[in-house]
């Protein structure tokens, strides 16, 4: 909330200091636990002063309507010029002292902020995120007066709330202002707030030879809650080390904030933590690390609570309660989408790995992969969904197989998320996916624009990474909609073109009617090598030429049918193209039996000199009407051969 | 920290004594089971209407699935809240409450107190507000709120709410590591005082409660209060106060179904949906009795002045 507020404050001021003719050098915005603040460098005394012709009615046009144009301008009939009949206005504005308006652009932002959640306080009706204390607002050194709502601006502000002298202390320019919250204990930017953490926290655990857990989004959320961010270690009890180590590590986390520490050489974590507080303890911080361990035993007692409890309730135990547990009000019950998944791995299992154990652990994993939700543990932290089923699995005994499969039937999560690759885990990862799309889209609920409330954007680039990566050929066709699969084809766009790849050529790919997302990526990559080459370029362009021909004689009426024949008189060049056609269109029938579309596409390659050739030296259109529609044909012969391996007419380049 | 941490009945005449100090009604606890000190009418209701309040109380403070059966060192089926009301919440209200920390031992330049942002709302009587969690060492010891809304109405002028669950604080100021090793005086310990409710009352709430009974009591609440709220007092005022009481006893009668288990995950928002209907026909009987729930005149006086300011 912090960042956003400080994006939004500098886009609202520069919008409004444009409006009113200013162009600020530099504007920088600083985000933090008790203060917003904003510098703008390089603003005038004044407004520049502003000229402005207005056009006003003809001169013939009758009193009463030049009347009202006088009273809008403010000017008298004798200062309005003519030109061309009509009237204009010349009016000229001086332009105000720059505090004046400093005063209006900070009063409308405050009034107009954009909090997600805004309140009242006291007795006043201004809106803020908390009870708005002080304005401090100084232009050239001097303060721009104004009041918000009984808020007096001036050039006093507050340092840390415990550390240093109590008192407010003034700032007259920006430098004042950082150094001074420097000097009472607060770090105004940050970013210096989160590098200060991270320095301190690694040296505290390299001094004791440990390694601090990086955890980006948990530093950027301390270092927003501290003006003064000071890095204490803590100890743990360690027989808490007997937990899952994901336990452990959101338990810190997600309650406390900690950092949790480990061991570098086996990775494992040690009983310790680093917690940010928020102020230099007088007794350098052991009563604050005492009683931050303290709470995190506290913390941890219960988790473990949890786990023992929880093991002693089998999974299948808990498939009843999740028919109490709404999935989605028209997708029924988290039993129902258990079911289905099940079902769908069955289902999907042959195409992954064709053996009946593969197919029995994708089942009974399915069956089994949302019992977790029903647990006290992941009633406590969601997070741990899949993770938390799997050591409950393995606890009773399940194979590595089934308890693998658990474990990761939600990832991949993200672009950085590991893919489930072996058999059964990819086996139930892709039937949770699919069975998510399916459903939603069977409801309607599709994305649209930026929404994606069931994150369908993501399953779906899921599914083909999964299929990718564990290089399984999937009919897509015979488990998604025509519609969804078209939905596959735009994310599979959007994949390949983060990759780098273009990606006009899922679009000459997929217009084959492929649904085999496999097939489909090695098609599109060995297209893209052919385009690439000298060979490949010059034949699109001959693609293009023949199918420009054709278009522009289907107009004059029905193309001739039929094979090209070795007419009579015939050129050496049509000849040859003949000849390299029907071998080249029976070599790539060859290849893509096989699937190997880098021969089908060098096959393709061996049609370049010819079709240049041919078009270097024979006239198509010939006077002899035999003569060209046998050319014709042999042009849509190319046509035909160059589009079984991918429709050209879609590539653009 | 003073020489001797206070001990559990010390800490609360200590805050007691502050808060009186601060011009706080020292109220007694409320007599009907209630889920969370906000949950008294005192509070609940108080909250509400143009008149300034002032209160501090000790709320017993029923969470029927928290039971532990005495077994666990820190988590309760009853535990005991502080309520500060302060309405229209002063300017320096952050403050007051740091001065109440001072009060009862913790000094805020070895102890790293934060105030972490925090929404709070509490869906069964239709109540929100912004605040902090206030932490100490990690630990949160105070839920501070700022009222916006209470039974679906806006709250103005605002009333700043103090909640400090005493049980922790007292672990914290105390040092140790179980609630029933708490010193309440110094003579007796919170297990002498508290260890057989927990044990008895864990077994009744998880194991041993009717279910059906508890059903058919809800629904005898649910049907009391339009009849109460109907009904007109000696006065001809209508009877907010009993109502609400039913809401309460309602509120408490599905939280015991709910740590029985018996509360399926479809039917929960349904029954605290119902509880908040309840609440806010309360609520609303009560704002009509205050004579409305107009911000005060200054304040719209300044509204207006500003809209004169921004058309110009």
């Amino acid at each position: 909330m912090q960042a956003q507020a400080a994006r939004d404050l500098e886009r609202m001021v520069r919008e409004r200091l444009a409006a009113e003719g200013f162009l600020p050098e530099a504007v920088k915005t600083f985000a933090g636990p008790r203060r917003l603040t904003l510098v703008a460098e390089g603003l005038p005394a004044a407004q520049p002063d502003r000229h402005e012709e207005r056009k006003g009615p003809k001169v013939s046009a009758p009193d009463q309507a030049i009347e009202g144009f006088l009273r809008s301008t403010g000017l008298t009939r004798d200062q309005l010029v003519e030109k061309d009949g009509v009237y204009f206005a010349h009016l000229h504005r001086a332009g105000r002292p720059t505090p004046e308006i400093v005063a209006e652009v900070v009063e409308a932002v405050v009034r107009g902020f954009p909090w997600p959640k805004s309140m009242t306080w006291g007795a006043g009706t201004l809106r803020w995120v908390r009870p708005l204390h002080r304005i401090l607002c100084v232009f050239d050194r001097e303060i721009v007066p104004f009041a918000i709502d009984g808020i007096a601006s001036g050039d006093l502000t507050e340092g840390h709330r415990f550390m240093g002298p109590a008192q407010a202390f003034r700032a007259r320019d920006f430098d004042e202002y950082q150094d001074g919250l420097a000097r009472h204990f607060v770090v105004l930017d940050p970013e210096e707030r989160k590098s200060v953490i991270m320095d301190a926290a690694r040296t505290l655990a390299f001094a004791r030879n440990f390694e601090l857990v990086e955890d980006e989004g948990l530093l950027d959320e301390v270092a927003g809650l501290a003006e003064w961010p000071t890095p204490v270690m803590g100890d743990m009890d360690p027989a808490f080390l007997d937990l899952p180590p994901e336990v452990i590590r959101t338990s810190m986390r997600v309650h406390q904030r900690f950092f949790a520490v480990r061991d570098p050489r086996s990775g494992f974590l040690v009983p310790h933590f680093i917690t940010v507080a928020n102020i230099e303890a007088e007794d350098g911080g052991k009563l604050i690390a005492a009683g931050n361990a303290r709470v995190l035993s506290a913390r941890l007692n219960d988790a473990r609570f949890f786990w023992e409890a929880d093991k002693k309730v089998p999974l299948e135990d808990r498939l009843t309660k999740l028919r109490g547990v709404t999935f989605h009000a028209k997708l029924g019950t988290m039993a129902e989408r258990a079911a289905r998944i099940e079902a769908l791995a069955g289902e999907i299992a042959p195409y992954v790995r064709d053996d009946a154990q593969t197919k029995a652990w994708a089942i009974m994993a399915a069956a089994l992969c949302k019992a977790d939700l029903v647990s006290n543990m992941v009633g406590e932290f969601p997070e741990l969904q899949g993770v938390m089923g799997a050591y409950y699995a393995e606890a009773q005994g399940y194979d590595p197989e089934v308890v693998d499969a658990i474990r990761q039937h939600y990832r991949p999560q993200g672009p950085a998320d590991a893919v489930p690759v072996q058999a059964v885990a990819a086996t139930v990862a892709l039937a949770d996916k699919l069975d998510t799309l399916v459903s939603f889209f069977g409801i309607g609920e599709k994305p649209t624009g930026s929404r994606d409330p069931y994150a369908l954007r993501r399953a779906a680039i899921g599914v083909i990474r999964i299929l990718l990566q564990s290089r399984t050929r999937l009919p897509l066709k015979s488990f998604v909609s025509d519609e969804l699969l078209a939905f596959f084809a735009d994310r599979l766009k959007v994949l390949l073109r983060e990759e780098g790849q273009r990606h006009d050529l899922v679009d000459a790919v997929f217009a084959l009617g492929d649904d085999d997302i496999v097939r489909i990526v090695s098609r599109v990559n060995a297209l893209d090598a052919f385009l690439q080459s000298e060979d490949g370029a010059n034949l699109l362009a001959g693609y293009k030429r023949a199918v420009n021909i054709l278009k522009a004689e289907e107009k004059k009426g029905a193309l001739p049918t039929g094979e090209p024949v070795d007419m009579p008189k015939a050129p050496p060049e049509e000849a040859g193209l003949i000849n390299a056609i029907g071998h080249v269109d029976l070599e790539i029938g060859k290849a893509l039996a096989k699937e190997d579309f880098a021969t089908a596409m060098r096959e393709l390659a061996n049609l370049r000199a010819p079709v240049d050739a041919f078009f270097d030296k024979v006239l198509v259109n010939s006077d002899n009407p035999a003569e060209r529609d046998n050319r014709l044909r042999l042009l849509a012969q190319v046509r035909d051969a160059m589009g079984r391996v991918a429709d050209f007419s879609l590539v653009t380049g | 920290m003073p020489d001797k941490p206070l001990s559990f009945q010390g800490l609360i005449l200590k805050l007691h004594e502050y808060w009186s100090a601060q011009g706080c009604v020292i109220l007694q606890p409320y007599d009907v089971e209630i889920g969370a000190g906000t949950l008294h009418p005192m509070t609940v209701l108080r909250s509400l209407g143009p008149k300034p309040w002032k209160v501090a109380y000790v709320q017993p403070s029923r969470r029927p699935a928290d039971g532990r059966y005495g077994e666990n060192p820190n988590r309760l089926h009853q535990h005991h809240q502080y309520q500060v009301i302060l309405k229209p919440n002063p300017d320096n209200l952050q403050e007051l409450y740091l001065g109440s920390l001072k009060a009862i031992g913790i000094d805020p330049k070895l102890h790293d107190i934060r105030l972490v942002e925090d929404d709070w709302e509490n869906p069964t009587v239709g109540a929100w507000g912004l605040g902090w969690e206030v932490w100490c060492d990690g630990m949160e010891i105070t839920q501070f709120t700022y009222f916006q809304q209470v039974g679906g109405l806006d709250v103005h002028p605002v009333a700043g709410e103090l909640t400090i669950g005493l049980e922790r604080l007292s672990l914290y100021l105390q040092n140790v590591d179980s609630v029933y090793d708490l010193r309440f005086n110094d003579e007796f310990s919170y297990g002498d005082v508290y260890l057989a409710n927990e044990q008895q009352f864990s077994a009744f709430e998880q194991e041993v409660a009717d279910v059906e009974v508890l059903k058919r009591q809800f629904e005898d609440m649910e049907r009391e209060v339009p009849r109460i709220l109907a009904a007109r007092g000696r006065q001809g005022q209508a009877l907010v106060l009993p109502a609400y009481d039913h809401v309460l006893k309602a509120s408490h009668l599905f939280n015991v179904m709910d740590a029985r288990g018996a509360i399926a995950v479809a039917e929960r928002q349904s029954y605290i949906g119902r509880i908040r209907d309840l609440a806010k026909a309360c609520a609303e009987a009560y704002v009509a009795q205050q004579g409305g729930n107009a911000p005060d005149s200054a304040a719209l006086e300044r509204a207006e002045q500003y809209k004169k300011k921004a058309l110009f």
